[in-house]
């Protein structure tokens, strides 16, 4: 179909993103990569030269690095989980008839606008906070001893604080797509006497399927880079540090630039690891 | 030419510290601390003495710390004054990237400084950065619950009385409870006051050759000491409340004890916030029966940035901001009681300051630290709450998330005290130690 | 539709649904009510839900200690800038992935997608120093720059994605007519893709707007968005509940009401290809 003239201007028009996105990509990146071969202090004089892989080593070697990978990866999992499993109970709610399903889905929508320090300084001080937070009430209310949230149940706190988040975007997406699934099918099954469970697991879910690798990859690449939670809830305390957390930590608190790189360079393994495990999935997608 | 003259009018001006006709705008990093934004207020002040204006960049602390240093250690020059830290002042002092404050003119008065907080913003005999407001630690109690308790507090109580106390005064049906502590992890936050309390029980961060010492004793007793009572008679989740929650715990009348920053003292005492205004008293920080008491020392000051186009009006701002004048100002304007405390020797001579309940035990407890023997064995350190060396914010927001992990229940006094000791000796060898 | 509905299935889904609707929303609506008590009322114990003194004072304070217009105004030129821009660059690029595939387009795309995977804080050094050497700190357009270059993979794929699902034949019927490239874009395809590129712009917008780590660590005074504006309310002395939320309404008011006037062009092309 392409002609020879349009495969030039194809080139032509795509050349602005590429170079752009190239040029994101490898100036910062050759520069990660130029620091994590030295020694780089920045509060005792900044570039001390090279020193090989000893930062990548000892990045490496720390007591810290698996257990954040590990972190890293429940809070992925964990929020991942969540949001397709209610996702998809709450697609199928919403597309029920209803009176006021306008107002019902801006009000699922709302917290996908709210900026995530935002909801997490909320979460935080009103909702989870021991003392005045709105759980400690509701718990005191029932006779329970309130909990303290972000230390004795951190990662659950934090992954609900993220799933709040994501929770919309998951529930649009697939929405949309139970939205697009032919009625008469259903019906058909329907008047076959398929209970609805049957139709759930045997018609719903399989016509899901795209959907929730969508949401799935979009939401992958987010969260494994979430930062402004774990900032204000833990500052990465009771075992909720993740990568790119213990990154931080290396890079502005320690202020070891060189150690911190090194980490970088892992993150951008791991996260092309879990992308080239997503992408396979998804890429069969993008080809049909 | 008209640039060129005006250029060189400007830096004579400069030069002489008399306030410049040209009039300039600089920009100030700064915490959102209370006294901070009072000073944001009184802004107009400044700019009708002067002709300058002036730009806020004001942010909580963790981020404001994270900004500057990015900010100096590479240059960027985004400010013309950072708000920074007794941490923070000798080490950027020592790489040169702080304008030297030694040509303050006679008016300002530069021996008029507290002692203790010129020495901890000095390097090397020279200030770097000028006090604001400074800063030790002490006890502030509820006198209703503590007689209520059938005890009495003496001036300098030993951590034993206070542990009793505080257990004496715990009544957790009625949501009050003895202590209140830091417990939240951050170099900061519970490690100021851990480090501060270890002192006292002969405890400290490195011996001489710079090995790490979190496998003392005298380590195992502070953080199990801390650890027990704090789960006997601090309040529910301990290891998340910081200096703020803990200050809105005590305004809420929900703690018998509260041992932390002595500027903590004006907003206990002040009825706007306080619900135990009129019930509050001050002793000093607790010892153990050696020769160091728990209580820290710290002050917020103002650094110029080497490299500044603005040093002129940065230092008039300064000498401004730290002024007798300006206590003077925020005095008439707030009270004595709001004034920021802890920085000038002449506010504490003052008879309208001596009323205030907290000056005289401020001043005591700021008097009582000392940053450069801090411990009782000798250490090749300087400061009492933090080791002025790079690497102590990393490490000790480490250690601190160990310590309060432990204090939550999550790991045992001993097994946090081992991973600190690790993980600090893996970072000091990092770096070269 | 054959399917008849009875009134109380309908009234049974409509209960489920507005209780789950009100309770994900409730964080939200609780931040907005808290921001018109007094700092007392804030941590009252029981908690007040609609009977109290409401007040504006917190707004009052807020706005004293920090101008929030020019927060307000740095957001929006830096969240629209960014998007606009992208969406600029990224049109062609999504429409020669889309229509003229080569053997390459599929990891080129995927190429992109990775990029956005590069942790922020493993480069915020070199692109400080970057910053610098370019006079770009504190500035809008280097924020517009930045902001654009982190969302464009996801600008990319969601219009190719959208274009995708444009069938080929009406375009190859515009080029049997004689249309060139240029009017093929701007007279067929653009029309069909008004929703997609719709609801881009407006994901983008959200995105861009709560992007916090780099409108922190790149401005100062003169171009810190809202972001920067909240940084410095997220742990003040005392009681504080009161403020925090009259600030965080502040900040997410303006893109919560975007959000919801838009909702139905914004859902209308968020499938990122996953509706067949």
């Amino acid at each position: 179909m392409a002609t020879q003239h349009s495969r030039s201007a194809a080139r032509i028009m795509m050349a602005p993103a590429v170079i752009l996105l190239l040029g994101w990509m490898l100036v910062p990146l050759t520069m990660t990569v130029l620091f994590s071969f030295k020694k780089y202090l920045p509060l005792r004089g900044g570039d001390l030269g090279w020193v090989g892989f000893d930062n990548y080593i000892r990045f490496f070697s720390s007591s810290a690095f698996w257990p954040s990978v590990q972190v890293t990866l429940v809070i992925v999992g964990g929020v991942l989980a969540i949001t397709v499993v209610f996702g998809v109970l709450l697609a199928l709610l919403l597309d029920q008839p209803m009176w006021g399903q306008g107002i019902v889905r801006i009000l699922v929508i709302a917290p996908f606008f709210v900026m995530p320090t935002v909801s997490a300084l909320v979460w935080k001080n009103m909702f989870m906070d021991p003392v005045n937070g709105l759980f400690a009430h509701l718990w005191k209310f029932f006779g329970a001893e309130p909990l303290s949230w972000l230390s004795e149940a951190s990662m659950q706190s934090i992954i609900l604080i993220v799933s709040w988040q994501w929770l919309p975007f998951a529930t649009l997406i697939l929405l949309t797509a139970i939205q697009s699934l032919d009625s008469e099918q259903l019906e058909a099954s329907e008047m076959d006497g398929a209970s609805p469970l049957a139709r759930f697991i045997y018609i719903i879910l399989p016509h899901l399927g795209r959907a929730i690798t969508v949401v799935v990859l979009i939401q992958t690449i987010f969260l494994l880079s979430i930062f402004a939670e774990i900032y204000v809830t833990t500052q990465g305390a009771f075992g909720t540090r993740t990568l790119t957390y213990l990154i931080f930590q290396r890079v502005l608190e320690s202020q070891n630039v060189g150690l911190g790189s090194a980490g970088g360079v892992y993150a951008i393994i791991l996260a092309n690891i879990v992308a080239a495990f997503l992408m396979r999935i998804v890429g069969k997608n993008l080809d049909s | 030419m008209y640039s060129k003259y005006a250029f060189r009018a400007a830096a004579t001006l400069s030069l002489l510290m008399t306030s410049s006709a040209f009039a300039e705008t600089i920009t100030i990093a700064t915490v959102n601390n209370g006294d901070m934004i009072r000073m944001q207020g009184l802004t107009d002040d400044f700019t009708a003495k002067t002709g300058h204006d002036v730009e806020w960049v004001t942010l909580e602390e963790n981020v404001l710390r994270q900004r500057v240093t990015t900010d100096i250690t590479t240059n960027g020059g985004q400010f013309d004054i950072m708000t920074i830290g007794m941490y923070e002042t000798p080490i950027w002092g020592k790489n040169g990237w702080l304008v030297p404050l030694n040509d303050l003119p006679a008016d300002y008065d530069v021996d008029d400084i507290l002692p203790a907080m010129r020495g901890g913003l000095s390097y090397d005999g020279t200030l770097y950065a000028a006090p604001f407001y400074g800063e030790s630690s002490m006890i502030m109690y509820r006198t209703d619950l503590m007689e209520k308790a059938g005890l009495e507090m003496p001036e300098a109580p030993t951590w034993e009385f206070v542990a009793n106390a505080a257990r004496a005064m715990t009544d957790k049906d009625n949501e009050i409870y003895g202590i209140c502590l830091r417990g939240k992890a951050g170099w900061g936050e519970n490690m100021a006051f851990l480090t501060a309390t270890s002192n006292a029980f002969g405890a400290r961060w490195f011996d001489d050759n710079w090995t790490a010492q979190f496998d003392s004793k005298e380590w195992a007793d502070t953080l199990n000491f801390y650890i027990d009572l704090m789960n006997d008679a601090g309040p529910p989740g301990a290891s998340n409340n910081g200096f703020n929650e803990n200050l809105s715990l005590f305004q809420q009348g929900k703690c018998g004890m509260w041992i932390d920053a002595t500027v903590a003292a004006s907003f206990v005492t002040n009825p706007d916030d306080s619900s135990v205004a009129d019930k509050v008293d001050f002793a000093l920080a607790p010892d153990t029966g050696l020769e160091r008491r728990s209580n820290w020392l710290w002050a917020w000051a103002l650094g110029i940035p080497a490299g500044t186009q603005k040093e002129g009006p940065a230092k008039e701002f300064i000498q401004w901001a730290t002024s007798k004048d300006y206590i003077e100002l925020v005095a008439e304007n707030e009270g004595w009681a709001n004034v920021p405390p802890g920085a000038r020797t002449s506010l504490y001579e003052n008879p309208n300051y001596q009323e205030v309940p907290f000056a005289e035990m401020t001043l005591k407890s700021i008097q009582s630290a000392d940053p450069l023997n801090p411990t009782v064995e000798p250490v090749p350190y300087v400061g009492v709450q933090f080791v002025a060396i790079p690497e102590f914010a990393g490490i000790a927001s480490q250690v601190g998330q160990e310590f309060s992990a432990a204090l939550a229940g999550q790991q045992t006094a001993e097994e946090a005290l081992e991973k600190a000791q690790a993980l600090t000796t893996e970072e000091m060898e990092a770096a070269g130690y | 539709m054959a399917r008849s509905i009875t009134q109380r299935r309908k009234a049974i889904n409509t209960a489920a649904a507005w209780a789950v609707g009100l309770l994900i929303f409730f964080p939200i609506l609780w931040t907005i009510l808290t921001s018109f008590k007094t700092e007392a009322q804030a941590i009252n114990d029981p908690p007040l839900f609609l009977f109290f003194d409401w007040t504006l004072e917190n707004y009052a304070v807020v706005q004293e200690r920090s101008d929030y217009m020019r927060f307000l105004w740095n957001s929006i030129i830096v969240a629209g800038g960014s998007t606009i821009l992208g969406i600029i660059i990224a049109v062609p690029a999504a429409w020669s992935m889309a229509f003229v595939p080569s053997n390459r387009t599929k990891d080129i795309l995927l190429w992109m997608l990775s990029t956005k995977m590069l942790p922020a804080v493993g480069v915020l050094y070199p692109i400080y120093l970057i910053f610098i050497r370019l006079g770009l700190l504190d500035s809008r357009i280097g924020l517009v720059v930045v902001l654009m270059l982190i969302n464009l993979p996801i600008i990319i794929w969601m219009l190719y994605t959208y274009f995708k699902e444009i069938p080929g034949e009406i375009l190859e019927a515009a080029r049997m007519d004689g249309a060139t490239l240029k009017e093929e874009i701007l007279y067929v395809l653009t029309p069909m893709a008004v929703p997609g590129i719709a609801s881009t712009l407006l994901l983008n917008i959200i995105l861009a707007w709560n992007e916090a780590f780099w409108t922190l660590n790149l401005t100062a005074a003169k171009a810190a968005p809202l972001t920067a504006f909240i940084a410095s309310y997220s742990s003040p002395e005392g009681l504080f509940y009161a403020k925090l939320s009259a600030a965080s309404t502040m900040a997410i008011a303006p893109i919560l009401i975007l959000g919801w006037f838009s909702q139905k062009q914004l859902v209308r092309g968020l499938t990122f290809g996953a509706v067949k």
